[in-house]
Order: C-alpha cells, then structure tokens, then sequence
C-alpha cells in the first residue's frame, strides 16, 4: 500500500507547490526561451494574488528540447549497440565468457552516476572535442539538418556528450535484458529457420530478435525513463546554458533535472518562495513526460505479451 | 568464435555442410553473415570500451595518490585530509534505507504474491512500477519540500533516509514478490498437510527459500543508495560532521558528494581534487564488493537448488 501512497503524496506536493506557479507563468513558460528569477534587491510584486520578485521571466522551452533531444541521441546510439552486443553475448560466445562480460554490464551499471559524470566531463569530453567532433563538423556537408552537425565544437561540455554519457548509461540495462530475453527463445523455431535455410545472421534478425521485440521495446523504455531523469552526469556534462537552445550538436545546453539541480540553490534564497515554486512545475513536467511515457510502454508491452516489464536497471 | 556450447553450435548446421550434393552458399549471404556478426561483435566491444576506460581511468588518477590513511582521516572545512565523516554518512544513509525501505518492500511483496488477487495485486504492482520510474532528482525536491521545509525537519539523516528508501522500494518489492512466486507449490501444500499453522509455514519454509532472491534485490538496492547523489544534494545536504543520532536538523556528509563537490568542475585545485578521486575508488570498490556478493549468493542458491 505505501508504494502507493508515497506516489501520490509526491504527485500532491509537487501539484500544490507548483499551482501558484502555473498560474503566473502562464502557457508562456513552454513556449519561451529564458530564465531570469528577477533581482533579488528588487521590490516583491504580486500577480493574481501570488508574490513574487519583479522581473521574473520564465520560459523552459530550451529544458524540455534538452531533455528528449539527450534521451534521443542515447537511445539512437545505446540501443543498436545494446541490442548487437547482446546477440553476440548468446550467440556466439562460450557460456564462461558470457558471465565475465556480464560482469562488465553490471559494473557499468552501478557504477554511481557522479563518476560516470565526473569522467564525462573530465576525460571523454575533452577527450571526443579534440580528436572527434571537429573532423565530423569539418567534413559534414553544409545543407539542411546536416549542417546541426557542423560549426563550433567546444571545449566537450554539450549535447552530443551529454547524449553519449546517457548512451553509455543506458546500455546496460537495455543489453541485459535484452541477453536475458534472448536466452529463453526456444530452439525449435530456430532450428526450424536454419532448416529453412536461413544463415545464424538471418535466423537471428528474422526469428530471434522479433520473437522478443515486445521486451526489447519495454526495456527501450526502461532506458528512456532512466536517460530522461537523469540527473547529476547530465548536469556536469552538459554546460547548464539556461534560456537558450543549442545551436548545433555540440552546443552546451541544459535539460529539466540539470535545471533543477543547479537552480534549487539559488532559488532557496527568493525570499517570496516563487522561484522554488517555477522549479516545482519544472520537476512537474519532468514527471509528467517520464508517466507518460512509462505507463504508455507498460499498456503496449501488456497488451502484446501479457508479462510484466522488468523493474530496475539491468542489476 | 569457437567452442559454443554443442547446442547452440548445431544451430549454425555448418558441419553437415560437406555432404557434397548440396548447392554452394552464394558469396552474398556468406558475407553478410559475416558481416553481421562483425557489427555484433564492435557493439559488443562498445560496451566493454568505456567500462573498462571508465573504471581503469578513475584507478588510474585514484591509485598514484591514494594514501590508506585517507580513510582513517577527517576531511577538514578546507576540503583536505580524509573521507572518515562521508564514508560513515554514506555507510548510514544506506543502512537506514535499507532498514527502512526494506521492512516497507518485503511486507509490500510478501502481501503481493500471497495475499492479493486479481484487480487488488494489479493497482498495487503498477503503483511500485510507475514509482520506479520517478527520476531521483524529483524525489529529492519533494523530500526537501515536503520534509525538510513544510514539515521542519531539516537537512538531516532522516529525510535523506525517507527519500532514499522511496527509490530502493520498487526494486526490494519486485524481487521480493518474484523469488516468492518462483517457491514451489508443493512446499506450501506439504507445509499444510503437516498441519503447520500458515503464518509459521510462510517463515519458516517460503520466506526461507526466497530468501537468496530477496537478498539479491537488497543488494541492487544498496548499489543505489550507495552511488545517488542528486536526491541528497537537498535533504542530507552536506557537512563535516559525523553522521549521528540527531535525525533531524543537522546535514549528513556522505561520499557522491565529495566526488562532485571536491572535483577539478567545482573547485580547482590539487588537494581537493584528489580527495574526489579517492571518494571515486572507494564507491566503485563498494559497488564491486556488492558485484561479486551477488555472484556468490546466485551461486550458492543454485547449487543449494541442484
């Protein structure tokens, strides 16, 4: 029963919390690019009745792009590679070899966030704007959706790091559930293909993997609502540019847990308490877009196989 | 590629091959195969790539300046000396987690998978399920709304506690209800035919034989609080004192935070930074010893079951 409860009491306080803000940002606040929580020396005013600092601008368009564009880019990079990664581990390795590099997916997924971040921003950022990115922006064409990928690459604190670091966190719990999926197809209906005369390339895409596709796609999401919540190797690996949109792929930028992590600070000294409000509907929509999206996969997943989507991390 | 375990080799059907009469592969599906299984086997190296750059880069900065003593000395204000004050803050919060979120999970799963029926269990299951995809950090700023400033409690133990247990529940419950579902029906009816009272059979018998698959929960749970940092950052806050039996009103050091806080992003300068490193190897040891725990429970079980 508490699971339950404590869900929605988190939904209650965020709700209460976050109202006096809604209705003074307005609809402004998904549409806008801009971040300013006034001057704190500035005089407090009221608005429909809720005070707040005079100046106050909020719109978090950029923290919404932010949010799906990193979860866009781990998903297109970790999920083919979860996916590969997983056939070889069933496929074609010995069942000894297959333990040790589980180990190695457990390792990454518990390696704590903050490190993962702190190598993110430290080596594998610098480390991809040196020798990566300026030869993909140099030798991309220059027209239409193609030119995102060119102009100033950075120092490594931008989406495309951001999106990577996600990747890599992903992975792990996409690659083995994905393994654990494929271990428990049956063997008829494959030897049935290779009877039929099908190459292992050709059972393995045209029988193995669409036999499990519906876990897949539910630990796809599970992936998803990991890489959208994420918050501390986003935070410093993405630069936290508040109120503007990255101008292309290696643009610093920010996303909604970035946002709030960084601001609640700030925000605590807002003597009107409007600003921890703003940040409250931001935590809001934040949750809002991860239900969504978890209790969508989870109707699809139960309509199509009838078994429940795992719960965790790939652990 | 070799030595695939028989059945699996039989699948490929590559050693009936030379009963001469049949037709050559052509060329084409010979090398997509290939192919294929080269785009498998670089996915499968991605994946080992940046762990092992990951891990071995943190040992590698870690080791050169690791002193022990580091874990016998207090960190002072000035952001040197050791990591006493967060490795027990870290030590207590995961203790009190899973305490707390434990007793919570195994009553919640326990009442799952032997109690509840039909739309009842449905509700309940999908309420820990959708909690497991809050993120942290929302948890985190309801925790300081809702426990650090409407309810007076304060940065502290116990909000950090409260928040932490919130995120390990939904892992404890699901394996907790899965490794109880998974006892055989027979021992539950060989229990009730010896006339033992039903509360004694399911400790004594049930829970007994579920219980290598709940630890295993327990141990990813731990793995969690361990390694968060966004939901602490607002309710244990941080300071340099001992964690202590004030609960309330007085912040928890704890070792995430010295990764991110002591680092070369925040601030700049050697002493500092190598005391993050150290909090760094120090994690990634804890979550290794929780690796290999959980290995060698899944071990024993399974012979325990042959």
């Amino acid at each position: 029963m508490i699971p339950l409860l404590a869900l929605c009491f988190i939904l209650v306080v965020l709700l209460v919390e976050a109202i006096p803000a809604i209705r003074v940002n307005g609809a402004q606040f998904f549409y806008k690019s801009v971040w300013n929580p006034g001057s704190f020396s500035s005089t407090i005013v009221t608005t429909d009745g809720v005070k707040h600092l005079s100046g106050i601008d909020f719109g978090v368009l950029p923290d919404i792009v932010g949010t799906l564009a990193t979860s866009a880019i781990a998903l297109i990079v970790g999920v083919p590679i979860s996916i590969g990664a997983a056939l070889f581990i069933v496929e074609r390795l010995p069942r000894r070899l297959a333990n040790g590099v589980g180990v190695f997916l457990e390792l990454l997924a518990g390696i704590p966030s903050v490190i993962i971040g702190l190598w993110g921003a430290l080596t594998f950022g610098p480390f991809i704007s040196q020798h990566i990115t300026p030869w993909i922006a140099r030798n991309m064409p220059d027209v239409p959706v193609l030119d995102f990928f060119r102009g100033a690459t950075g120092d490594g604190e931008g989406m495309l790091t951001s999106g990577l670091i996600l990747a890599i966190m992903i992975i792990p719990i996409v690659a083995s559930t994905t393994r654990d999926l494929i271990r428990q197809v049956p063997i008829l209906p494959r030897e049935g293909a290779i009877a039929l005369g099908m190459s292992d390339a050709q059972t393995a895409r045209k029988v193995t993997l669409p036999w499990v596709s519906s876990g897949i796609v539910g630990a796809v999401v599970l992936g998803l609502g990991r890489a959208l919540g994420e918050t501390m190797a986003v935070a410093m690996t993405c630069g936290v540019s508040l109120g503007s949109v990255a101008t292309n792929l290696y643009g610093t930028m920010t996303t909604i847990s970035a946002t709030i992590v960084t601001q609640l600070d700030g925000a605590l000294s807002d003597g009107t308490g409007f600003n921890v409000r703003t940040i409250a509907e931001l935590a809001l929509v934040l949750m809002v877009i991860t239900l969504a999206v978890n209790v969508a996969a989870r109707l699809m997943v139960r309509k199509v196989s009838g078994t429940a989507l795992p719960v965790g991390r790939g652990v | 590629m070799g030595g695939a375990p028989a059945a699996q080799r039989d699948v490929g059907g590559r050693g009936q091959r030379s009963a001469g009469s049949w037709p050559a592969v052509p060329r084409r599906r010979q090398v997509g195969n290939v192919l294929f299984w080269a785009l498998c086997l670089i996915a499968l190296a991605l994946v080992i790539t940046p762990t092992v750059w990951l891990a071995g880069g943190v040992l590698y900065r870690a080791i050169p300046n690791f002193h022990w003593n580091v874990l016998f000395t207090r960190t002072q204000p000035s952001l040197s000396g050791g990591l006493v004050q967060p490795i027990l803050g870290t030590f207590a919060i995961t203790i009190g987690a899973m305490v707390i979120g434990g007793v919570i999970s195994v009553l919640t799963g326990l009442y799952l998978s032997e109690f509840a029926s039909g739309r009842h269990r449905g509700v309940l299951r999908g309420g820990y399920e959708v909690l497991a995809g809050i993120p942290s950090i929302v948890l985190g700023f309801v925790g300081y709304i809702a426990l650090v400033v409407d309810l007076h409690l304060g940065f502290g133990l116990l909000p950090a506690v409260l928040v932490i247990s919130v995120l390990t529940i939904p892992y404890i419950t699901k394996s907790t209800e899965t490794s109880l579902s998974h006892v055989p029906t027979g021992y539950r009816e060989g229990a009730e035919a010896l006339g033992i009272p039903q509360s004694w059979a399911m400790r004594k018998i049930v829970l007994k034989s579920a219980l290598p698959g709940m630890i295993t929960g327990f141990l990813v749970a731990a793995a969690i609080a361990v390694g968060e940092t966004a939901p602490l950052i607002y309710t244990a806050y941080f300071s340099d004192q001992n964690p202590s039996m004030h609960l309330t009103h007085q912040a928890v050091p704890y070792l995430t935070y010295v990764v991110y806080y002591f680092s070369a992003l925040v601030n700049p300068g050697t002493q500092a930074n190598i005391l993050s490193y150290d909090a760094a190897l120090v994690l990634l040891v804890l979550v290794l010893l929780l690796i290999i725990l959980g290995r060698i429970i899944a071990a024993r079980s399974r012979r325990h079951a042959e």
